[in-house]
């Protein structure tokens, strides 16, 4: 018992301490590493796990097509629980993983972090979803979706022209950079499309109820309510709104777009509701159409959200342009970033997400679309 | 008289153990730097590991400043968090306002002042009403004081330019800052872009200073002090020991260490927001500190290390990792405190050849 136990435990802590200090230093010559960050547990999951998908129908479609200048891609993916700290320990994970390429981060804040440790080792990094203007304040740093100021001006230019109300309730989260950028733009460009902001209510945190912000915004008139939050407190906000029979419209961005996965939500809630999204699984085109029999196949029957299809222009962007600059798995981090950055503004993608070109600051360039939830589904309107 | 000289030699005798104790605890963590350094130097460690020396070091510190105030003062605190919030928003806002051009370690120090003299003042500013307050109740108005200064915080916008700070409530238009203005909070977007000062030998030293600061103070007569009231609020009051101003000095002080704990972490990271101090952090804090035992500082360093590295670790196990955390967490309370454990431990250590004399009730 004794001699067992003694060495049960001085295996154990060998074990331990090797774990800890061996790097993982097998990387084979002839695979691109492209790594990946994002919530794949939490609050904000079902953008992780999308883009997660989204990106392995790519890299499935373009290694089975003999891959990126004749190497294959290795795409491998780590949670950071959309936290700051958990993503700066993914990138170095991904790091030891022999990581060349970072498809990431998911959400704003973190990628803020991640960025910083990118620029230091000079690793290209291409947000799918990463809105926050600093989130590619690098010259080594690309996105794939619209910024948060882009998205708030977008969506008031989009309500004004369409003449969907005018008198416009907002409810936002308080603490989340996400929803105030939103909110802070969409504000100061309202009046130039003839809207008027009736009431503007924050809530903090994991709130579960919404009756004061709802209240507020009836009590003020509001046609519409705009939500610039993520979709998990909105199904709240549809389901309270309903139970106190108030109907105005709604009117979301890109993280509203995952409501319709919610488990035990009532879809018929959420007819209606209005989004910003540069993807819909609806849109009859060949590009969609193929995407999304790929991606249900690969994943039970789900049907991809707009995060899943970022991530899958992503992938395809990077392809084109490592393809553009002709870099090859040997090259060291640094010399592929090097020439992605210059490459990334020569290359026009034609994606799910639209025809984009890249400027030198990273921001994409590409029409923004609207879809109404219509029976159950995403419809583009 | 013989009684006298017998009491004076167990005194004697409980310092001197202490001391060597305290010795210990330096000894390990110093060792701990030096195996870590020698790896880092000749390239032998992980990126992963790497990024964690500084967290690691920052919740070290988090849990000994704690430890003051549930092990020595004996309150419950669950409010942490939101000194570590304070320390690091202060010292990254004087970071980015000031400081341009100096050298780093300099700049370091400066924040860590700045941080912890912040958060200090926070700590006297709440301990004056809360520690009027026992147990659950002081618990309970920690918790909810937290998570004011992080709503605070939230909603705090500031900015410096050639006229001095510019601070507003509202939003950032209200700055009215000149045109060499530069904003700094911005609301709930928090801080972005603060320089990383932080390294391994800076935490290190911090957690030294943290060490001494905590040990010597409960070494001395103030430490005593705080500790009978601790014991037996009654019986201190009686023999005339004030005891709402050794509380407040206890927990002021934890207070300025955590702000400490938070300048290293926002200046290890490129962007500061509020979320991560929530009541979660306070909590895992309290855990390094149950974990490691109550009182026991050496206790809280091996927990608070085990526990931030053992998630990272587990990565491996991806979605079940935070499954398998919760359970390796219970079963290392068990074996650590389950009195059944305790006892299976200590026969153990009997038997063992090398293994140390059952302990005759002192504390290390």
């Amino acid at each position: 018992m004794k001699k067992w136990t003694r060495l049960i435990s001085v295996t154990a802590a060998a074990a331990m301490m090797a774990s800890l200090v061996a790097p993982a230093s097998v990387f084979a010559d002839d695979v691109f590493v492209i790594g990946g960050i994002g919530p794949l547990t939490g609050g904000a999951a079902a953008y992780g796990t999308a883009v997660e998908n989204g990106a392995k129908v790519a890299v499935e479609e373009i290694n089975a097509a003999g891959g990126i200048n004749g190497a294959q891609i290795d795409f491998r993916m780590e949670d950071d629980v959309h936290n700051q700290e958990t993503s700066v320990n993914a990138y170095n994970t991904l790091k030891d993983q022999g990581m060349q390429v970072l498809l990431g981060t998911v959400t704003s804040a973190p990628c803020i972090a991640v960025l910083a440790e990118a620029i230091n080792d000079n690793m290209f990094l291409l947000t799918p979803s990463g809105t926050a203007v600093e989130a590619i304040a690098g010259d080594n740093a690309f996105r794939v979706c619209f910024s948060d100021p882009n998205q708030g001006t977008k969506s008031a230019e989009y309500i004004g022209d369409h003449q969907l109300a005018t008198k416009i309730g907002i409810i936002y989260k308080g603490d989340d950079p996400y929803s105030v950028g939103i909110t802070e733009n969409f504000t100061a460009e309202a009046p130039n499309h003839g809207l008027e902001i009736v009431s503007s209510e924050a809530f903090l945190g994991d709130s579960t109820d919404f009756g004061t912000q709802l209240n507020a915004a009836k009590n003020a008139g509001a046609e519409m309510i705009f939500l610039p939050i993520y979709y998990e407190p909105a199904s709240l906000i549809l389901k309270q709104a309903a139970d106190m029979d108030y109907h105005p419209s709604y009117f979301g961005c890109d993280g509203l777009d995952g409501l319709l996965a919610i488990e035990n939500f009532d879809t018929s809630l959420a007819e209606g509701v209005m989004l910003l999204t540069p993807f819909t699984p609806n849109a009859e085109d060949e590009l969609t159409q193929k995407f999304v029999a790929a991606y249900k196949e690969a994943n039970d029957g789900l049907v991809p959200i707009q995060f899943a299809a970022d991530a899958y222009d992503g992938i395809y962007a990077i392809k084109a342009a490592m393809e553009d600059a002709g870099v090859t798995p040997d090259m060291s981090v640094s010399d592929i970033c090097e020439a992605l950055k210059v490459s990334m503004q020569n290359i026009t993608l034609e994606g799910l997400t639209g025809t984009i070109t890249w400027g030198a600051d990273g921001e994409p360039n590409k029409e923004p679309k609207a879809v109404v939830i219509t029976d159950g589904e995403y419809v583009p309107m | 008289m013989n009684q006298n000289n017998q009491s004076a030699e167990i005194i004697k005798k409980i310092q001197s153990s202490t001391r060597r104790g305290n010795l210990i605890t330096y000894g390990i963590v110093l060792a701990a730097y030096i195996v870590m350094q020698s790896l880092v130097s000749t390239g032998h460690i992980s990126s992963l590991l790497k990024g964690l020396l500084v967290p690691v070091c920052v919740y070290v510190i988090a849990a000994v400043s704690l430890n003051l105030v549930v092990g020595i003062s004996g309150e419950l605190s669950l409010g942490h968090a939101g000194f570590m919030c304070v320390g690091a928003y202060a010292s990254s806002f004087f970071t980015n306002a000031y400081g341009d051009g100096l050298p780093n370690w300099f700049r370091l120090i400066l924040a860590i002042i700045v941080g912890a003299a912040a958060a200090g003042l926070f700590g006297i500013l709440i301990g004056v009403p809360v520690l009027r307050l026992k147990g659950d109740y002081l618990a309970i108005v920690t918790l909810a004081f937290g998570e004011i200064i992080k709503n605070l915080i939230n909603v705090l916008y500031a900015g410096v330019d050639s006229n001095g700070i510019h601070i507003s409530t509202k939003s950032a238009m209200d700055l009215n800052m000149g045109p060499d203005g530069k904003q700094i909070i911005k609301g709930a977007l928090g801080i972005s872009g603060t320089p990383r000062l932080s390294t391994f030998t800076a935490g290190v030293v911090l957690i030294i200073i943290t060490l001494f600061i905590v040990q010597n103070l409960m070494n001395s007569r103030a430490g005593r002090a705080i500790m009978s009231t601790r014991d037996n609020r009654i019986a201190a009051e009686s023999i005339g020991i004030p005891v709402t101003k050794y509380k407040l000095l206890a927990f002021a002080v934890s207070a300025a260490l955590a702000g400490a704990a938070g300048v290293l972490y926002s200046h290890n990271l490129a962007s500061l927001s509020t979320a991560k101090f929530d009541y979660n952090t306070s909590i895992l804090v309290l855990v390094f500190v149950v974990l490691g035992g109550i009182g026991n500082i050496r206790g809280s360093i091996i927990a608070a290390v085990i526990l931030t590295v053992l998630p990272e670790m587990l990565r491996g196990l991806s979605a079940y990792r935070m499954l398998i955390y919760a359970v390796i967490l219970i079963a290392m309370m068990l074996f650590n405190w389950a009195p059944a454990a305790i006892s299976w431990r200590e026969r153990m250590m009997e038997r063992l050849p090398f293994g140390r004399k059952k302990r005759t009730g002192e504390e290390d």
